[in-house]
């Protein structure tokens, strides 16, 4: 791999923000250049969320992926990974978890729910990987895994082996989540 | 390492011993990753101003110190930051503002650059994590050399991005004694004539020194085109136009004249990229140099990227089909936030809501769209103030802020109310925590910024100590009483305060056991005004998400039909 950009996306307090630091990690400990830009404050609060996660070997300047420039859109909900398309590039991968979150102007009946997301994300994208990520994570143990799944279905495209990612969950996950997931990630990689 | 995490190991490594900061994003994760660093005396300020005043008096104190604080936190700290600029330091003093282009969390997108001209302080400005640490490191240096305060300016991007740092070890600081110096440190008149005319000398020096300094310099490439930017935008420019020409600031103010005349006349056409205002272009058209480009070619509202600039200067950009029906997704209160109580019945209420800066702010949103203004930090209460005195009476108006924001600046407006024959009523939404900026603690949290215990302040004590006679706490999901009190409080011709009290959902643990929608709703709706992320219409009928809903309950106690239960047999998630 020479430069992989990924975009992780989502609604704030889905758990975006450890996705990319581990993703982060996990780069930096195979000695490639990595940028990561990401959201905090008042966007958090339920609202659409993006990490722009940049790997190079290198080297990274802007810490901005920029539309029609990201491998991977990792999407943690359906309506974000439609918002985000733009940003992928033709033939790109694109995972998402097939929970539908509705945004408060659907849920007020101000505005629709798009329909047609799954055609739209096949149309632009060259992989299409959708699957319930929520179902593997409750199984797992906690819907807070939702992120650890998600990554364990990116990584079997990324270059790096399951031990790495395994060290990386180890190292920057609180003790006592480290084994629900590393359940996670084993489940959302076979799923 | 994120750009704040490389500020705090800079000022680490610097010797830094006091850092006094109010929480403010971007720039609050400086203030916490410091506090992890035994060496460091770390502190929550309860605003800007205090904790530059803290800052500046450990500098005369002989040390190392460190004041964050987000962009207009810096207009609250204005006042002592400008004559701080006369007086100097003793040990090196530094000010970390983060400003927030692209209004990811702010009300506004003021430039900060201008304070470093307008107050006559040197100004630095990293464009990725380690330029984080070292500036910081470096600003200390420079305020040390010069005697000056130093201004560090970093944005959200900086802030909030995340490279690869190099760390080194740090280097401790013997303490500069004191020594007593009333030309120096008594800013008063007649001194303060005479520092004035030295600021103006260090600037002139340092101005002369800039050219020379390694953090300004010139990456020449193709001379047909030569760009002038700093921070962020270097590295869009760099990302974007990698054959160009480039002159990279580090230091902002005073700008490099010396060097931008060297770099004017190696290039064929010259321009300008920076963020927000026309700061550089503008004084270096005042230098007498042609411009091909500045704001003219860009805006000064929002980030830029690299696209952004490849369009400028007409190279290929990808075509990119736009989304244009995906619906926003606006920020909301959480699920199980204490708020959404107080925010449901003010709604009901119809009352002329005077807001504040914080969490609740999202209160003016749709559904609830219980908030008429949010001006500044603690102007809820003086704004209502006016307000009342305007309208004649104050019925139908209510200021509301939350405890941070009360200690932060609302305090002085509600001894004004007081001294000033106010009736109005205030209500102080005390979540034990300040929520917006990701759980820092406050003087009522009893707790400091070591997560050490602290004397709490009570609210309810210090309303009575400045002299308002009607106070009242209650739990904010206690609708129907909330409901009763507001009414009384508002009709009373007297100054009242209502402190709602119900930790943020976020610190405390939930019940975890969500509700469902029993056959006895008769649909009316009402859940779905008070704007709950866990309630959703489906066919036609309220619909609690099990996923979303933390079981706080509150649905159940707006609901007239009594027809939320905690879901059977589902238990906790």
């Amino acid at each position: 791999m020479n430069k992989s950009n990924i975009l992780i996306v989502g609604v704030g307090g889905q758990g975006t923000l450890l996705a990319s630091v581990l993703l982060g990690n996990l780069a930096l400990s195979k000695d490639y250049d990595v940028k990561l830009s990401e959201v905090h404050g008042m966007a958090q609060r339920g609202g659409s969320v993006v990490t722009h996660v940049k790997i190079s070997e290198e080297g990274v300047n802007s810490p901005l992926i920029e539309e029609g420039d990201a491998d991977v859109i990792i999407a943690f909900e359906e309506l974000e990974a439609y918002r985000w398309l733009p940003y992928l590039k033709e033939g790109g991968t694109i995972y998402v978890n097939t929970q539908q979150i509705l945004p408060m102007p659907v849920i007020m009946g101000q505005a629709d729910y798009p329909e047609k997301i799954m055609p739209a994300l096949e149309a632009k994208a060259g992989t299409v990987k959708a699957f319930d990520a929520l179902k593997i994570a409750a199984e797992c143990g906690s819907v807070k895994a939702v992120n650890v799944v998600l990554l364990g279905a990116a990584s079997n495209d990324l270059p790096f082996d399951e031990e790495t990612w395994i060290k990386v969950i180890e190292e920057n996950v609180k003790p006592k989540f480290v084994e629900l997931n590393k359940k996670a990630f084993e489940m959302g990689r076979n799923a | 390492m994120l750009g704040n995490e490389a500020f705090a190991r800079g000022a680490y490594e610097a010797g830094v011993k006091v850092v006094s900061s109010y929480p403010g994003t971007p720039s609050t994760e400086v203030t916490e990753n410091a506090a992890k660093y035994d060496e460091i005396h770390v502190e929550w300020a309860p605003n800007e101003k205090v904790g530059v005043e803290v800052a500046i008096g450990a500098s005369l104190g002989g040390v190392r110190s460190l004041s964050c604080m987000k962009h207009v936190g810096l207009n609250v700290a204005a006042d002592p930051f400008f004559t701080a600029a006369y007086t100097g330091v003793t040990g090196g003093a530094v000010i970390l503002v983060a400003d927030d282009n692209g209004c990811h969390s702010s009300q506004n997108e003021q430039d900060s650059r201008y304070y470093g001209r307008s107050a006559g302080v040197p100004v630095l400005e990293p464009s990725n994590s380690q330029e984080c640490k070292d500036y910081i490191k470096l600003a200390y240096d420079i305020s040390e050399k010069y005697d000056t305060i130093v201004l560090l300016r970093s944005n959200t991007r900086i802030s909030h991005s995340r490279g690869i740092v190099e760390i080194g070890e740090r280097v401790e600081k013997e303490r500069i004694p004191y020594v007593k110096n009333i030309q120096k440190y008594v800013a008063m008149p007649a001194m303060a004539r005479k520092l004035h005319i030295a600021q103006e000398k260090r600037m002139a020096q340092i101005q002369q020194d800039s050219s020379d300094m390694a953090i300004n310099r010139i990456e020449m490439g193709d001379t047909s085109v030569g760009i002038i930017t700093s921070g962020i935008c270097y590295q869009y420019v760099k990302e974007a136009l990698p054959d160009v020409s480039i002159l990279k600031m580090g230091m902002i103010n005073p700008l490099p004249k010396a060097m931008i005349e060297e770099f004017a006349a190696k290039v064929d056409k010259l321009y300008v990229i920076e963020e927000g205002d026309p700061f550089f272009e503008e004084q270096i058209r005042a230098m007498g140099i042609k411009l091909a480009g500045g704001k003219d070619m860009f805006t000064i509202q929002g980030e830029y990227n690299a696209n952004m600039i490849r369009k400028a200067f007409g190279r290929p950009v990808p075509q990119i089909e736009e989304i244009e029906d995906a619906p926003g997704r606006p920020p909301l209160l959480c699920a199980g936030c204490p708020h959404r109580g107080l925010f449901h019945v003010l709604s009901k209420l119809k009352k002329t809501v005077i807001g504040d800066i914080g969490c609740y702010t999202l209160a003016s949103l749709p559904p609830t769209s219980a908030m008429d203004s949010c001006l500044c930090m603690g102007a809820s209460i003086t704004m209502a103030h006016g307000f009342e005195k305007a309208v004649g009476n104050s019925k139908d108006v209510v200021a509301v802020l939350g405890d941070s924001t009360f200690f932060h600046s609302g305090i002085t407006g509600l001894v004004n109310m007081n001294y000033n024959g106010a009736k109005g009523t205030v209500i102080i939404l005390d979540n034990r925590i300040t929520g917006m900026t990701g759980h820092q603690d406050n003087p009522s949290t009893g707790r400091n910024a070591k997560g050490q215990e602290a004397p709490a302040i009570d609210i309810a004590e210090l309303c009575r100590a400045i002299g308002v006679k009607n106070i009242v706490e209650i739990d904010p999901f206690k609708v129907k009483d909330l409901e009763e009190i507001i009414k009384t409080e508002t009709a009373r011709e007297e100054l009242s305060v209502i402190i709602t009290k119900r930790p943020c959902a976020l610190i405390v643990k939930q019940p975890d056991t969500p509700y469902e929608v029993t056959d006895k709703c008769k649909n009316c709706k009402m859940c779905m005004k008070i704007g709950c992320p866990a309630i959703e219409e489906r066919d036609g009928r309220p619909y609690v998400v099990p996923e979303s809903c933390v079981g706080c309950g509150l649905c159940a106690e707006v609901c007239p039909f009594d027809a939320f239960d905690i879901a059977a047999g589902k238990g906790a998630k």
